[in-house]
């Protein structure tokens, strides 16, 4: 739009003036009926059903229509109505309402999905506290056949992520701290911190099944090929663990302004007390929230445990000796290797259970993170 | 007894400040008497903030930059062999140009904070005390003693520049530097502020940055006015005198265009 064409009439003459005083182009909008676009888009759902229903397309090729059609009849609607600067906007607004709808879907189909095959087993008690020791096909069969109570549950596989992932934590939690620390405070901008920084970067990269090769390799030259433990398994998810947790940390300590730092040290606080005293309370909520997100990361984590953890079906409490079990796992042996091959639906509804636990605890660090952000932030206002 | 000994004179000998290659200030000497203010006027970039902060050792902070020359409070060189600049920071305070309140903690602990960072152990009563003594010796006491527990950043920010100059004060300084204290306040808190600075003079020496002359001449005992020949070359000390002759018969040139606005 250049110059407003002489058809569309200018609301006010106050445009007008405006026009001659300032050069200010008099807007060629005029207002358009109240929720114009509710009433385009209850057209295209009407039209996406007429569709489905009449011509007996598909849902999908109907929605996508629908969608199509709305986007097409907010432009031209309000083109009518109001002009072409506010068509633009709307057709814009449809344009990321779709993008935000497609981005949803996948979200709550898994969801969904996921709570409706393994909902009702994964909170039931005996899920939660049995182990898979001594539990055979015979039970999955009387369990499929006789209605008998279903036996086995996923006890030692909710230990062992929780023990695995909080090593995993005590590992990496420090090592990235502190080197998130190095980078911000101490390394400014030497070559060592750019080294860093490039390694960083490089190991947030690195494909998760390499670093439980690496850690059991790493195991296997120090205690004997072949050695499978749950501290091996922590390690493997560090190497995942330690980048984030380095790249969080590092955002957020160099948003803490240098204001405070100066302010600090001008009261003759050494340095160390600075960062300890100042630098990382200011930063502390986002700091616990960055960690959270990094564990999030790693709890689910299959591959790199599946080499460096190993298998079992029974409890196992003692990191450094034997095989562990962690929820995913599970859902892996469960869904792959069903305890009766005749009977695999007892196996899958328990590793659709073990599902929905891991669902669970991503979105329970998440909403943790929200919490621990909400909990540290400095406090403004009275 | 105690507050006698606080203000400390200062000396400085051909002070050349650099950053990395870059050398910003060059060959400044002076004296600065205690118990008086002294001001720093000049064009942006001339190195008077520079030079306030190689006063008690700040400007380390900014990586690569490094101070030749001497500066001595009472006879010892700040940056003689064995100097620990976090102490030298302890007698040196200093007050900066936005407000900075610490984000985590109260108004109290704010005050209190030189003291506490540092490791020393208050008893509840000495720091009530302390914290009272300061924030009366900054004038905010009357403002905020119903709300010490409230944030800092509640304050407004004239109050929060006060507050941070309770802070300074905390930690009984012998010198408080100032840089710019009012550029980013309003008239009526910088009002309050030049009114706080003549009432620390009978206590401390004072040293203040300011872009505003009239402020310079409102509140110094003395004036140093700094300028550079071009951009790209070192600041330097034009003229230090008495502020009642800087302003109303410079000795320099260069001085009364700057003082007259006919600089540039």
């Amino acid at each position: 739009m250049s110059t407003p064409t002489k058809d569309r009439t200018p609301a006010r003459r106050m445009d007008h003036e405006l026009d001659h005083l300032s050069g200010i182009v008099p807007s060629p909008v005029r207002p358009a009926p109240r929720h114009l676009s509710l009433m385009v888009l209850g057209g295209a759902v009407l039209a996406t059903l007429l569709i489905h229903t009449v011509l007996d397309r598909s849902l999908v090729l109907s929605a996508v229509i629908g969608y199509l059609l709305y986007v097409i009849g907010v432009n031209v609607a309000y083109r009518l109505t109001s002009g072409s600067r506010v068509a633009t906007d709307h057709t814009m607004r449809a344009l990321v309402y779709g993008a935000f709808v497609l981005a949803i879907i996948p979200l709550v189909s898994l969801l969904w999905t996921v709570v409706e095959n393994g909902g009702a087993r994964a909170l039931s008690p005996d899920y939660l506290l049995q182990t898979m020791n001594g539990v055979t096909g015979v039970h999955d069969k009387a369990y499929a056949e006789d209605g008998a109570p279903m036996v086995g549950g996923a006890y030692h596989a909710i230990i062992g992520t929780l023990i695995i992932t909080g090593i995993a934590a005590l590992i990496s939690i420090p090592i990235g701290l502190f080197t998130a620390i190095y980078l911000v405070e101490y390394g400014a901008k030497n070559r060592l911190s750019h080294a860093i920084r490039f390694m960083v970067d490089v190991m947030t990269g690195i494909p998760s099944i390499v670093a439980g090769l690496f850690a059991f390799a790493l195991f296997g030259v120090l205690f004997g090929v072949g050695t499978k433990n749950g501290v091996a398994g922590a390690v493997a998810l560090s190497v995942l663990m330690i980048p984030t947790v380095v790249r969080n940390s590092e955002e957020m300590l160099r948003i803490v302004p240098n204001e405070l730092r100066e302010a600090s040290l001008a009261l003759g606080v050494p340095k160390w007390r600075t960062i300890a005293k100042v630098v990382l309370p200011t930063a502390a909520s986002g700091l616990a929230s960055g960690i959270t997100l990094a564990i999030a990361r790693v709890i689910g984590e299959t591959a790199p445990l599946l080499v460096a953890v190993g298998f079992t079906r029974v409890l196992n409490l003692n990191p450094v000796d034997g095989p562990m079990n962690n929820l995913a796992l599970y859902a892996y042996y469960m869904f792959t290797r069903p305890l009766n091959p005749g009977y695999r639906d007892p196996s899958i509804e328990r590793a659709w259970a073990a599902a929905v636990l891991l669902v669970i605890c991503v979105i329970a660090l998440n909403l943790l993170a929200r919490l621990i952000a909400k909990f540290f932030a400095p406090k403004t206002g009275s | 007894m105690e507050k006698s000994a606080m203000s400390k004179r200062i000396d400085i000998n051909d002070l050349n400040i650099f950053y990395g290659a870059f050398h910003a200030v060059k060959d400044v000497s002076m004296a600065i008497e205690p118990k008086t203010v002294t001001a720093f006027i000049g064009p942006s970039g001339c190195g008077k903030s520079t030079f306030l902060r190689t006063l008690n050792r700040m400007h380390e902070v900014i990586p690569g930059a490094r101070v030749e020359g001497e500066v001595s409070i009472d006879g010892r060189n700040l940056y003689g062999r064995g100097v620990d600049p976090v102490d030298v920071r302890r007698e040196v305070g200093m007050v900066f140009q936005r407000p900075n309140p610490f984000p985590t903690m109260s108004i109290k602990e704010n005050v209190l904070a030189g003291v506490r960072l540092n490791s020393k152990r208050l008893s509840t009563s000495a720091a009530d005390e302390l914290a009272e003594r300061s924030l009366r010796g900054a004038n905010l006491w009357n403002e905020v003693k119903d709300r010490l527990d409230k944030p800092g950043s509640s304050l407004s920010g004239g109050q929060q520049q006060r507050l941070c100059i309770a802070r300074a004060i905390a930690v009984r300084p012998q010198v408080l530097l100032m840089d710019e204290p009012c550029s980013a306040l309003d008239p009526i808190s910088t009002l309050a502020i030049e009114d706080l600075i003549n009432e620390l003079k009978s206590d401390y020496t004072v040293v203040i940055v300011t872009h505003n002359m009239q402020q310079a001449a409102r509140v110094s005992d003395r004036t140093g006015f700094f300028n550079l020949e071009a951009t790209g070359q070192p600041g330097q000390l034009v003229e230090f005198d008495d502020t009642q002759r800087i302003f109303n018969n410079p000795a320099q040139q260069a001085t009364e265009d700057y003082i007259s606005g006919r600089f540039g």
